[in-house]
């Protein structure tokens, strides 16, 4: 292999390193610059072509997640995070479901994929369209009962002003301590079973401490001079189930694809030993379909993290009912004109998305090499 | 990772009395909450107008009206015509970045390349909403704001990451011996991809090009924030038709189904090679 060869390859990756430099790590840099400033805060400046920008250090965050004005952000972070769970455990059921019945083999296998799957090549505008219509309060889903002569739902699908699982979030930093504490101690005690003795130390002292802080100082912490609730609000049911009919293909053919994986020969060792139907999927099938899970958890998480359009779709921008992080950013930047601010909830967002994603990236790359 | 679900016969599989029934029992059950909205949208887009009514939701149209498509193409088929421009040209230029990445990535690995690549597919993941303020600004700086190729740009940069590991894990297939004796008979780096790689990239290309179209054709953010009136595509233009109070659901319903087909197509008639690109972007080959 000569030198000049691999001189060539990196000079051809050198435009796409060029602008994903800029594009990615340049921009979210100025993003996160921006978000340091006043960009917004004045009128005149807001759009002007050179815009004068004073730093102010993190006040935007500050007031993001304390400020009196800003609780509709909380409530779209409590949101996202539900809407995220919920709309995660729908698809991995739904989705194991469906490759389940599949790897049955039954009669007409394609045409049953293809029906599952179709939804995926949609844009999450259309799929929002159509459920736009479907979630109508009194139309669509709601008077589909009467369609058998049962009575007709009222759900507010897409405006129900209720909501559960409420918390105060002066609790917050509490609840998130205890949280990732408790998970700690998880990893303490499987890194202790492991062997891995630093492993478990360093768990454990994190443990203790966040569980420490969250028992001692958590309670006198006070983020908001009141109470304020925030949980999930049932609006977002409609859109969840909207979400869940365009992704849950997705798992449906990760598990399938999974699935077809394993050796026939497995199968029949686990049916020779004696093991039920039930017995072979639960300690042989199952278990090599982990870390297909873990893969569809990742990738729905950070979609479910940034998702935008199909709030859009079906509720309009400014349903405070169903608003959701990605979508207040739009909304702050591009019609509030509050560029700071709305570069503030885009960092908030990158954090999220970059907390899942990049321990996915790194654990990939490491598989990859060893 | 790149395995599509193929049918495969289990031999073994079991036979047992309630078993089969049952399973189709499921598969039609959750047949029908994927068809329902297909059904609903189908209905509502041949109704007149005055027919539409949320009590008679679910009832076929007593009159038959195919006047709601032309409306709706009155309506967007300029952004159809749009997002045909963006999609097809976004779509070219980024496959074919990608695949000479791709053949670089995986056939003259130099050092750092791995780090080199994961740090490109970072932006693969990346919320937009976090480089959106500066790429509208860089946007509007370089006179593009406004114009298809506004968007363009942006999809091919950020498409970039994709197109990369697609090929990639593509390339990774080809054997190494046949790069090595390419080599010896003193072919260099765009001879061998030329004579060797290209030529059998065209399933590569397939992938990528499908799972391009496809994602160009239904953005979103990029086509709300970087173009106007004159340049958005059909995603944006059926946002705003179905959004609107005055516009009765027949309009909406039938732009739906005209932004839908595109894609629909694609998949219905290369959905291996769809679903090989879908499960090419989750996981690592």
């Amino acid at each position: 292999m000569k030198t000049s060869d691999r001189t060539w390859s990196f000079v051809v990756l050198l435009p796409s390193v060029i602008l994903l430099a800029i594009f990615v790590y340049g921009f979210i840099i100025q993003s996160g610059w921006f978000s340091l400033t006043d960009w917004g805060q004045d009128p005149v400046q807001a759009l002007s072509a050179h815009p004068v920008l004073h730093f102010q250090g993190l006040a935007n965050y500050r007031d993001l997640f304390t400020g009196f004005l800003d609780a509709r952000f909380r409530q779209d972070l409590v949101s996202t995070i539900f809407f995220t769970v919920f709309f995660i455990a729908g698809c991995l059921i739904l989705g194991l479901g469906m490759a389940l019945l599949l790897d049955r083999n039954p009669r007409g296998e394609a045409v049953w994929r293809t029906i599952f799957l179709f939804p995926m090549s949609l844009s999450f505008i259309v799929t929002g369209t159509i459920w736009r219509w479907m979630l109508q309060p009194s139309g669509g889903l709601n008077v589909l009962p009467q369609a058998v002569g049962l009575p007709k739902g009222n759900f507010e699908w897409l405006s129900s002003g209720a909501a559960v699982l409420k918390f105060d979030w002066n609790r917050l930093p509490l609840l998130t301590a205890a949280l990732v504490g408790l998970i700690m101690v998880y990893v303490a005690v499987r890194a202790q079973r492991d062997g891995a003795r630093t492993r478990t130390l360093v768990a454990g002292i994190c443990a203790v401490l966040l569980l420490g802080w969250a028992l001692l100082i958590g309670p006198r912490l006070k983020l908001l001079p009141g109470v304020e609730l925030h949980g999930f609000n049932l609006a977002l049911v409609g859109i969840i189930l909207a979400a869940v009919w365009q992704m849950s293909g997705y798992t449906m053919a990760l598990y399938l694809a999974g699935l077809r994986g394993v050796p026939d020969e497995l199968r029949e060792a686990a049916r020779v030993d004696g093991a039920s139907e039930w017995g072979m999927y639960r300690s042989v099938i199952f278990p090599l379909l982990t870390p297909i899970t873990l893969s569809a958890t990742i990738i729905l998480g950070h979609i479910s993290l940034k998702i935008f359009d199909l709030v859009f779709a079906m509720a309009g921008p400014d349903n405070s009912a169903t608003d959701v992080p990605a979508l207040l950013m739009y909304v702050t930047s591009f019609r509030g004109n509050e560029f700071a601010k709305g570069a503030a909830i885009g960092m908030v967002l990158l954090i999220l998305v970059a907390a899942v994603i990049i321990p996915y990236l790194v654990s990939q790359f490491r598989r990859a090499e060893a | 990772m790149t395995a599509i679900p193929t049918p495969v016969t289990h031999t073994a599989a079991p036979r047992r009395g309630l078993g089969r029934p049952l399973m189709y029992v499921a598969l039609v059950i959750i047949s029908l909450f994927f068809l329902i909205p297909v059904y609903l949208l189908i209905v509502t887009a041949l109704k007149t107008p005055d027919a539409i009514d949320l009590a008679t939701t679910w009832a076929l149209p007593g009159t038959w009206n195919w006047a709601s498509f032309s409306q709706a193409w009155d309506k967007i088929g300029r952004n159809l015509g749009n997002s045909l421009f963006l999609a097809v040209v976004a779509t070219l230029l980024s496959a074919m970045i990608g695949s000479v990445n791709g053949y670089a990535l995986s056939k003259w690995k130099f050092r750092g390349a791995d780090t080199l690549f994961a740090l490109m597919l970072f932006g693969m993941f990346i919320p937009y909403q976090s480089v959106l303020i500066p790429l509208f600004q860089f946007v509007k700086s370089i006179g593009l704001y406004g114009s298809i190729w506004a968007l363009i740009l942006a999809h091919v940069v950020y498409g970039i990451p994709i197109t990369t590991l697609i090929f990639r894990n593509f390339y990774a297939d080809v054997p190494g011996a046949l790069i090595e004796a390419a080599t010896i008979d003193g072919a260099g780096f765009w001879s061998i991809y030329g004579k060797v790689i290209f030529p059998i990239s065209i399933p590569g290309f397939v992938v990528v090009i499908i799972w391009q179209f496809t994602q160009v054709w239904n953005e979103f953010l990029f086509a709300a924030t970087l173009t106007n009136t004159s340049s958005q595509p059909v995603t944006y233009a059926l946002s705003q038709l179905a959004g609107g109070q005055a516009v009765s659901w027949n309009l909406p319903m039938a732009g739906a189904i005209m932004a839908a087909i595109p894609t629909l197509l694609v998949y219905i008639l290369l959905g291996r090679y769809f679903v090989r690109g879908l499960l090419a972007g989750s996981v690592k080959g």
